[in-house]
């Protein structure tokens, strides 16, 4: 494993009209290692990750992935990070192999038919590869939107509430695929309400609470209850 | 090459989608229908009235059904977050602005042909001697409004009131090419030769280009908001 620095923040503050949802926030993340993002509604875990995405521009502060900064080096930044939220990425009306295919070229990756299937072999989607997405579940559509990061091969992964709407079979396909990315050096910042899958992955839990970092600690060691008691502790205090 | 195919993938999906949906064909078709009525029903049988008019209302349905057609342009990307997903795409993101204005110039000539024929059935006029120029004046002005239009959409994808900024932004930049077509459709119709509104048609060539280059060079910055 190098101990390389894949996500590096520092003095990170955003603001929207006025209200402060991040304040001061500074958070490392070294290559091969997973980062569990916690904290309560509003406390900043899904503007965190969108401006280390890029989506977001910070009101102050220093957001960097791969030492190239997310504002200034926003281009260079995007063809490093693997970006998952809420909605998937996904068009409902176009097929499996369809959306797929229309990402790697937009990706500006190369398009090779036999490619598209083994990735979508890989998230255990090849059978539906010619339906439409608008019939998957939503843990089907999760999966097809982590295909895309088989053929971008991503640096790092940004994930939001990645077990969301996953069943149980598709929690332990995704808990197989965290490990195996982290383990080809990949670094992984995720924001989680599971204790359970999503700290089955993390190598530290970070608390965001109060717009800063209140916690970061291992969780080597630690059962989910004893998260759950530090989550309570400083997550709900402090929002 | 790349950036063209970029470009294309974007103009595909446009396509495919729209296809399997029609969502979008179906709303402007029905849209087009009711327009023809109430012209049906106000100009009723005088030809005089009809022949004067016919070019402005022709255009009329035009734009307006292309409003609603260029309104919905980012609606596709709303849904699971996907202009998100384009904004994460690595790559000059004039590409996607070019795949999506091929994609609705497409979708506007589409819904123009069915207005012209429905026009031409409804109230029984001879276009099929005119089609060759009229059909060169539809792509010129098609293509100038879809390239504003396209990037207004882009600009008020994010916009609460979206539905009232949109045709609020788009109508007064539109004048130009409205009043340009409206003409050269005019004397089309009327069976003189295009030479005779050759200045109406430079009008149109020149919004088109100034269009188009303005939404190449500004579609990024008003991407990333």
């Amino acid at each position: 494993m190098t101990t390389e620095t894949a996500i590096r923040v520092s003095g990170l503050r955003k603001a929207y009209a006025g209200h402060l949802v991040l304040d001061d926030v500074t958070l490392e993340v070294q290559a091969g290692e997973a980062v569990a993002l916690l904290g309560a509604n509003g406390a900043g875990k899904t503007t965190l990750l969108k401006i280390l995405g890029t989506l977001v521009r910070p009101t102050r502060g220093e957001p960097r992935v791969a030492g190239l900064h997310c504002v200034r080096d926003a281009e260079a930044v995007r063809r490093l990070v693997g970006v998952l939220g809420h909605g998937n990425f996904v068009y409902e009306d176009l097929t499996a192999f369809e959306n797929l295919k229309f990402w790697t070229v937009l990706g500006g990756h190369r398009v090779d038919a036999g490619a598209l299937r083994a990735a979508l072999a890989q998230v255990d989607l090849d059978r539906f590869a010619d339906e439409r997405v608008r019939t998957f579940s939503a843990g089907m559509k999760r999966r097809l939107a982590l295909a895309r990061f088989v053929l971008s091969r991503p640096r790092v992964l940004l994930l939001d509430e990645p077990f969301a709407s996953l069943d149980r079979r598709a929690g332990k396909w995704l808990d197989d695929y965290l490990h195996a990315f982290k383990a080809g050096g990949g670094a992984i910042l995720m924001s989680t309400h599971s204790f359970g899958r999503g700290l089955g992955v993390a190598d530290r839990a970070a608390i965001l609470a109060g717009g800063r970092i209140a916690l970061d600690t291992p969780v080597a060691g630690l059962g989910a209850d004893d998260v759950r008691r530090l989550y309570d502790l400083h997550a709900e205090d402090g929002a | 090459m790349t950036y063209a195919r970029r470009a294309w993938i974007v103009l595909w999906k446009d396509v495919v989608t729209e296809r399997r949906s029609k969502e979008t064909l179906n709303a402007l078709f029905f849209f087009a229908l009711l327009l023809l009525f109430v012209f049906q029903f106000t100009l009723g049988g005088d030809r005089e009235r009809l022949g004067a008019a016919l070019p402005g209302l022709l255009w009329l349905g035009f734009i307006l059904s292309g409003i609603l057609g260029l309104g919905r342009t980012f609606l596709a990307e709303r849904e699971n977050d996907c202009l998100e997903g384009l904004l994460l795409s690595p790559g000059d993101k004039s590409a996607i602005y070019l795949g999506k204005v091929a994609g609705n110039v497409a979708l506007m000539l589409t819904v123009e042909a069915m207005l012209l024929a429905l026009f031409a059935l409804f109230f029984n006029v001879d276009v099929a001697g005119a089609l060759p120029p009229l059909a060169g004046v539809m792509v010129l002005g098609t293509v100038g409004f879809a390239a504003i239009g396209t990037l207004f959409a882009a600009m008020t994808a994010h916009v609460r009131a979206r539905e009232l900024l949109f045709p609020v932004l788009l109508l007064p930049v539109q004048v130009p090419i409205l009043l340009a077509c409206v003409k050269a459709t005019e004397a089309v119709l009327l069976g003189e030769p295009l030479s005779a509104v050759a200045h109406w048609l430079k009008l149109l060539a020149a919004a088109d280009v100034i269009f188009v280059v303005a939404g190449v060079l500004t579609f990024d910055a008003i991407l990333e908001g």
